[in-house]
């Protein structure tokens, strides 16, 4: 077992260092601001391949800024970011495209084009970007819809689906290109406990079956215990707790019993218990 | 009081006594010198390095879109819904506007010239109207409130919906794929809906100038038509025609880039697109009306 590192995990006592090559996404002394207002202090982890990395944190802690400059949506300030051995912020605009054909992104509210159907905003990155004939195309898209758990959702419009229904559009949606990497923003966001377990239990399955590498942004624990194989705790722009997730739910730092509250903490650290 | 009066008095005197013909120089000068004021006015007004921002941003669009034109073959159904949209939808306020300003030009020109028995020049004044500068103007006006103002609302949502930041994420190029059928339909409907309004404009001025004016149908339309058919002493072809339709597909163009570079900017919710609907639409107009004068005078100069 590691012992949870107040700033990450402490590496030298780690049994099984992947190696450099493994490395998919390297984010080093990364500082942002938005005018006066510092979002981003020396943020530094690593995800090795195949690994899922959840971060968590309150409101306004920079979950989301840091997955959008892990994606190249946002260029740090100071430090550097490494995705698949390539220095992100440095990348130009058809290196950066042609880097983001391997990455999946989930958005928060699903971020579906309103005017065009399911089918057509998953076909779309395949459209534009691979040579693909339509009856292949159609084929992927089927194949995904189906991954997610709804085959015949295809000719609907965004706005004839709900909310649930939407998050496994965007998953489809993240996965049409078989990434490498995975960024899911919130994929839980706004949805009721039945549909947020179908979704986590998705998450997970998607990962067994791809092998992918996933970064989570997510508040709620369950998603975190489902899906992830370590966690990060964000505070005011710094990591705080960096741990495999059976550890970090049994750590003792006062600002992640804070973030949890005495109860979830006890029934989480209760679950993760061998 | 009597002291400023007098002062007034002797500076007017003074100044018919001064007054000469204006040098040749000055005819061609004091247009630039009216834009740079009123340029001034407006950057001092907003702020220059917003103002300067935002137009540089529309400029580089324009220039983004015009690179990209080639595009248009794989987004043809994307224009093909956007011609829709922008010129089938707004058919029936172009003609009922259009029928009306041509009546009320007719009207408000027919008043006059009747007195002096000159009806015989309501046709060619209101076809020249029509033709050179209300059927492009209030076209230009329709598609701004219409289409432009719903091309900002519908980016500026995609906007603050995170949409084009997947597009971005997906690697899909948003300025092929959402701007340039959109800038380019406005360019094609512009022009199309322009012929529509002159005609319905000359046609609606004809029934006035016969109901009320005592102008006889044929001589109305043989009078408007004679002077439709002057050419121009460059391209020759009716002037007056290919004027009116130039500025117009100009016109179009710059609805097009101002309203989605408006909604590309959207900040902030429903509040952020709400404003980049209310700009788009304005400066849309004020950027129709500043070209209009500069086309005017290159035009016709």
């Amino acid at each position: 077992m590691n012992p949870v590192s107040e700033t990450g995990p402490d590496r030298a006592q780690e049994p099984e260092r992947p190696g450099a090559q493994d490395i998919v996404v390297r984010v080093h002394d990364v500082h942002k601001a938005f005018g006066a207002h510092q979002v981003l202090r020396g943020i530094s982890f690593e995800v090795a391949r195949g690994r899922c990395l959840g971060l968590m944190g309150g409101s306004g802690t920079g979950k989301s800024v840091l997955l959008r400059h892990v994606i190249g949506l946002m260029r740090p300030d100071r430090g550097s970011i490494e995705v698949m051995g390539r220095d992100v912020p440095s990348l130009t605009g058809s290196e950066l495209a042609e880097m983001r054909r391997h990455m999946g992104y989930v958005f928060q509210e699903g971020a579906l084009v309103a005017w065009l159907t399911v089918a057509e905003n998953l076909a779309l990155p395949l459209k534009e970007n691979s040579d693909l004939s339509a009856s292949d195309i159609d084929e992927k898209v089927a194949e995904k819809l189906a991954l997610v758990h709804i085959p015949d959702a295809g000719r609907k419009f965004p706005s004839e689906i709900s909310g649930g229904m939407k998050k496994r559009v965007g998953i489809a949606r993240a996965l049409i290109t078989d990434p490498a990497l995975i960024l899911y923003d919130e994929p839980n966001a706004g949805l009721d406990p039945e549909i947020s377990r179908a979704i986590n239990d998705l998450m997970r399955e998607v990962s067994d079956h791809m092998g992918s590498t996933a970064l989570v942004v997510e508040h709620r624990v369950e998603c975190i215990e489902t899906v992830c194989d370590e966690v990060l705790l964000l505070d005011k722009g710094e990591v705080v707790v960096h741990a495999p997730v059976d550890e970090f739910f049994q750590s003792d730092n006062p600002r992640l019993v804070e973030f949890l509250g005495p109860d979830l903490r006890a029934r989480s650290k209760k679950r993760t218990q061998p | 009081m009597s002291v400023v009066y007098s002062s007034c008095a002797s500076f007017a005197s003074a100044s018919n006594v001064s007054a000469a013909t204006p040098p040749e120089w000055w005819a061609t000068l004091w247009p630039f010198l009216f834009a740079a004021s009123i340029a001034y006015l407006v950057f001092q007004l907003a702020g220059f390095r917003d103002t300067a921002a935002a137009i540089g941003s529309r400029i580089e669009l324009a220039g983004q879109v015009m690179v990209r034109t080639h595009h248009l073959l794989k987004r043809r159904r994307w224009l093909m819904e956007q011609l829709y949209r922008g010129g089938i939808q707004n058919l029936h306020v172009v003609l009922l506007v259009g029928l009306f300003i041509g009546m009320i030009v007719c009207l408000q020109t027919g008043i006059e010239l009747s007195k002096f028995g000159q009806q015989d020049q309501i046709g060619p004044i209101v076809a020249a109207g029509m033709a050179r500068e209300m059927g492009p103007f209030i076209t230009a006006v329709i598609l701004a409130a219409t289409t432009g103002s719903a091309l900002a609302a519908e980016i500026g949502t995609m906007s603050v919906s995170d949409e084009l930041a997947a597009l971005e994420v997906m690697s899909v190029d948003r300025i092929s794929f959402l701007i340039v059928p959109r800038v380019i339909a406005l360019m094609i409907i512009c022009p199309l809906l322009t012929v529509v309004c002159d005609t319905i404009g000359i046609l609606g001025g004809g029934l006035v100038a016969t109901s009320q004016l005592n102008v006889g149908w044929a001589q109305y339309i043989e009078s408007a038509y004679e002077m439709l058919e002057s050419k121009g002493a460059v391209i020759p072809l009716p002037m007056d025609v290919y004027a009116g339709l130039l500025k117009s597909t100009v016109f179009g163009g710059l609805i097009g880039v101002v309203s989605c570079a408006s909604g590309l900017e959207a900040r902030g919710g429903a509040l952020g697109v709400g404003r980049s609907t209310s700009r788009a639409v304005r400066d849309s107009i004020i950027c129709v009306i500043i070209s209009n004068y500069f086309m005017t005078w290159a035009l016709y100069r």
